[in-house]
């Protein structure tokens, strides 16, 4: 058993309200700058759709993330071989026009327009080129667009549902849509790290953070193509690749990143999870349909006297192991099971779990009018009008049944809590569905509260840093005061 | 007298400053140490230009490397026809392919303004003296023929001779024009390398053969953080 520690999310899907306020505390923190002007490190997309950047879940076209190959598993579209090919042009690199050219528009002549005949307007120009252009496309070009033809249709995840069930789901009664917001899920089998031939981009072990040395990358490009969740990102004007920092000098500080935050459903959760890493090569090399389960067994009870021992024996702080225990992570995705990873089937054990949302009434038109009531109070899990299917191709690898279990579980919270508060349920309707899950009426309670009531601290457990102690190992303290600090000895300024 | 200028002094001044620039650039300005892709910016015609400008400059350098190192073991190969023919077709090929690829590059640069927009006046350098270098390649293949013979005799002297720090320029003074503009042409890439992006391919990531998928780094070494003893020693740990 190798204990590490790794600083793990939660997005609750059911509470996105698709604000995008995430995504622009992220922007002006982070990417605000010449060459990132098209990053979004956080990302909200809509779905059914095709997402940022374009299609990005169609491995086909990106050759993002692993194939299992034998015991083990090898980069789909990187690796030593193809990756030190490939360098002089990279065949599955995603490019501008998969995402789009950056745009800003041209205020000032709003002001510096001479007199004239009609209103002067501010036309849009290229943020690369400076030139006059039409924008074609943008980040959140298909923004509440679900149910269109260009965008949902297109999405890549109706796997295994026939033509008429997808009809189906697009007809206008039954349309339906939900977000997504993406940041990098700081993978424990990170393709970026694999994939990159310089060694620039490396894990913390100390919490798992995922990072690009810029001084290491030399814009060989291979992280772009074999991150499956397209969240490298190459800078176009320092040439250098970059991504979500999980906002690390905010973490070492005790504060939670930007985008959590600001998060304004307040759908984010951040805590520690311990897990073993001996076991990545095999969880991340096993079957399609038990790559979720063995995830879920590398993460480990930091309630159990042996974890907390091995751990302690690995060099984890105190401080990191009761972090662990009081993780709001842990709690969603391990003790209570409700929380999931996104494509599991990229093999990268992703660390950004997403409770599923729940869209539980079912409409229907009848006698010509539009219905929503249904014969139970909410409407049974089966008939919701996202098909199971759908769930299961975004968030298990295609398993409907772990789909149904999860939804089930939240159905029931939502009983229970409507019969604590109202009252006015049949009592066979609030306990078979709880009796059908197992679940009693403390957990039901504790979800609920972690869903809707829980303060800041509750949903945020940041272990401490202890970057004071990291830096007496490292240098004597007093040979280097004054030295040691965040940020750039020389300008980020692209080479000759 | 410019003879002493040309293939003594620049062969020096491009050779010092080759090792003390590059030295000096990679300690203190690392940052700006990339192959600068503009892939993200145009990916079509980039495929059509560096594909075979890379292969071909690439196969070009270690052939030079090769004769240069193993004269007499070229010459011997040469001494068969067929196989003279080969090597001379083979290495014309790779300066076709390096030339047909580098004009794709220009073309592409000139053309597509995102792509003008990442171009520095160091790039202009590089593909002007790329441009020469390969053209009057070529051009002594065609018309000295052979070269991959007749170097032997004039130029590894020389090379060696520039290496053992006793210039002898007596063989290369002879030479025709093309020749010479080409090794003039070649110490001054040699010595542009740390003011352009050359700088690429003296980083070539030849560790990422034998490194794991995995790369970790610890802070502090994990299984030493509670031995408070070892707390003011001051001894770096290693990441690795
Ligand atoms: C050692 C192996 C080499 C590797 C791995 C390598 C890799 C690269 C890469 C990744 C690019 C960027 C292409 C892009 O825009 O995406 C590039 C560009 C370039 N390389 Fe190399 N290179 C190597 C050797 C060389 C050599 C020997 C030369 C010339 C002496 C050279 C000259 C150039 C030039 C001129 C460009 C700019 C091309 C353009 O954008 O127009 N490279 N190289
Ligand atoms: S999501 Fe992508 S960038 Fe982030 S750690 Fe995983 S592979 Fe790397
Ligand atoms: S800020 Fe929160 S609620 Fe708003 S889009 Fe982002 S994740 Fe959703």
């Amino acid at each position: 058993m190798d204990i590490r520690s790794q600083i793990a999310m939660v997005f609750h899907l059911d509470k996105c309200i698709g604000c995008h306020t995430c995504s622009i505390a992220c922007k002006n923190t982070w990417t605000n700058r010449k060459g990132a002007e098209y990053m979004w490190w956080n990302n909200v997309e809509t779905k059914p759709g095709t997402g940022y950047p374009h299609k990005w879940e169609d491995q086909n076209i990106y050759k993002g993330g692993w194939d299992k190959k034998g015991n083990s598993v090898r980069l789909k579209g990187a690796g030593k071989f193809k990756g030190l090919s490939t360098l002089f042009h990279n065949p599955n690199m995603a490019v501008l026009e998969d995402y789009y050219e950056p745009f800003t528009y041209r205020y000032e002549h709003l002001f510096e327009a001479k007199a004239g005949d009609d209103q002067p307007t501010a036309r849009p120009v290229s943020m690369i080129t400076g030139e006059p252009m039409t924008p074609k496309s943008g980040p959140n070009w298909d923004d509440d667009l679900s149910g269109s033809k260009e965008y949902a249709r297109k999405d890549v995840n109706f796997k295994g549902l026939s033509d008429a069930e997808q009809e189906a789901m697009f007809r206008l009664e039954r349309m339906t849509m939900h977000w997504l917001p993406r940041i990098c899920n700081h993978c424990l089998n990170p393709a970026c790290v694999a994939a990159c031939p310089s060694g620039a981009i490396y894990k913390r072990g100390e919490d798992g953070v995922v990072l690009i040395n810029q001084k290491k990358c030399r814009a060989w490009r291979m992280c772009v193509t074999a991150c499956p969740y397209k969240k490298v990102y190459y800078n176009w004007s320092t040439g250098k690749s970059e991504k979500c920092i999980l906002c690390y000098p905010r973490l070492e500080t005790g504060q939670i990143p930007a985008c959590m935050h600001t998060c304004v459903g307040r759908i984010r959760y951040l805590g520690v999870l311990l897990y073993d890493a001996d076991k990545i090569e095999s969880a991340a090399a096993c079957d399609d349909q038990d790559l979720l389960q063995n995830q879920m067994d590398i993460y480990l009870n930091p309630h159990d006297p042996e974890v907390i021992k091995a751990a302690r024996k690995n060099g984890i702080a105190d401080s990191t192991i009761t972090s662990a225990q009081k993780s709001p992570v842990y709690k969603f995705v391990k003790e209570w099971g409700v929380a999931l990873p996104l494509h599991p089937e990229f093999r990268t054990l992703p660390n950004l779990f997403y409770v599923p949302p729940l869209l539980p009434t079912m409409a229907f038109v009848e006698n010509e009018s539009y219905e929503t009531t249904s014969e139970s109070f909410w409407g049974a899990v089966e008939k919701s009008r996202l098909p199971m299917k759908y769930l299961a191709n975004l968030f298990s690898a295609g398993n409907e049944k772990v789909i149904e279990i999860v939804l089930k579980k939240l159905m029931a919270v939502r009983l229970h809590r409507r019969n604590e508060t109202v009252g006015d349920l049949p009592a066979g309707e609030v306990t078979d569905p709880m009796n059908e899950v197992k679940m009693d009426k403390e957990t039901a309670d504790a979800i609920f509260r972690l869903t809707s009531l829980a303060m800041h601290d509750e949903r945020f457990v940041i272990p401490p840093a202890h970057r004071e102690e990291a830096i007496e190992m490292i240098e004597n303290t007093a040979k280097v005061e004054g030295n040691t600090g965040f940020g750039f000895r020389e300008p980020p300024k692209r080479g000759l | 007298m410019s003879d002493y200028f040309f293939f003594i002094g620049l062969p020096y001044a491009a050779l010092v400053v080759v090792i003390v620039g590059t030295l000096f650039r990679y300690l203190n300005f690392g940052f700006g140490v990339s192959s600068l892709s503009s892939q993200f910016l145009e990916s079509r015609e980039l495929y059509y230009g560096s594909r075979p400008f890379h292969w071909g400059i690439i196969f070009l350098f270690f052939g030079h490397l090769v004769a240069f190192l193993f004269p007499a073991e070229v010459l011997l190969w040469n001494s068969v026809p067929v196989r003279l023919l080969i090597l001379e077709i083979a290495a014309f090929g790779f300066g076709i392919a390096a030339l047909v690829g580098l004009v794709i590059l220009v073309i592409r640069r000139l053309k597509n303004k995102r792509i003008r927009v990442v171009t520095s006046k160091m790039d202009v350098v590089v593909y002007v003296v790329l441009a020469v270098q390969i053209i009057t390649g070529l051009w002594i293949a065609l018309f000295f023929r052979w070269g991959s013979s007749w170097f032997a005799s004039t130029l590894t002297p020389y090379m060696r001779s520039i290496f053992l720090f006793n210039p002898d320029i007596a063989a290369v003074t002879n030479l025709p024009l093309f020749a010479k503009i080409h090794i003039v042409s070649a110490f001054t890439l040699i010595g542009l390398i740390p003011c352009t992006r050359f700088m690429h391919f003296l980083v070539y990531p030849f560790r990422y053969l034998w490194r794991s998928p995995l790369y970790v780094i610890w802070n502090w070494d994990r299984k030493q953080i509670r031995a408070t003893r070892n707390l003011y020693n001051g001894v770096k740990q290693k990441n690795t």
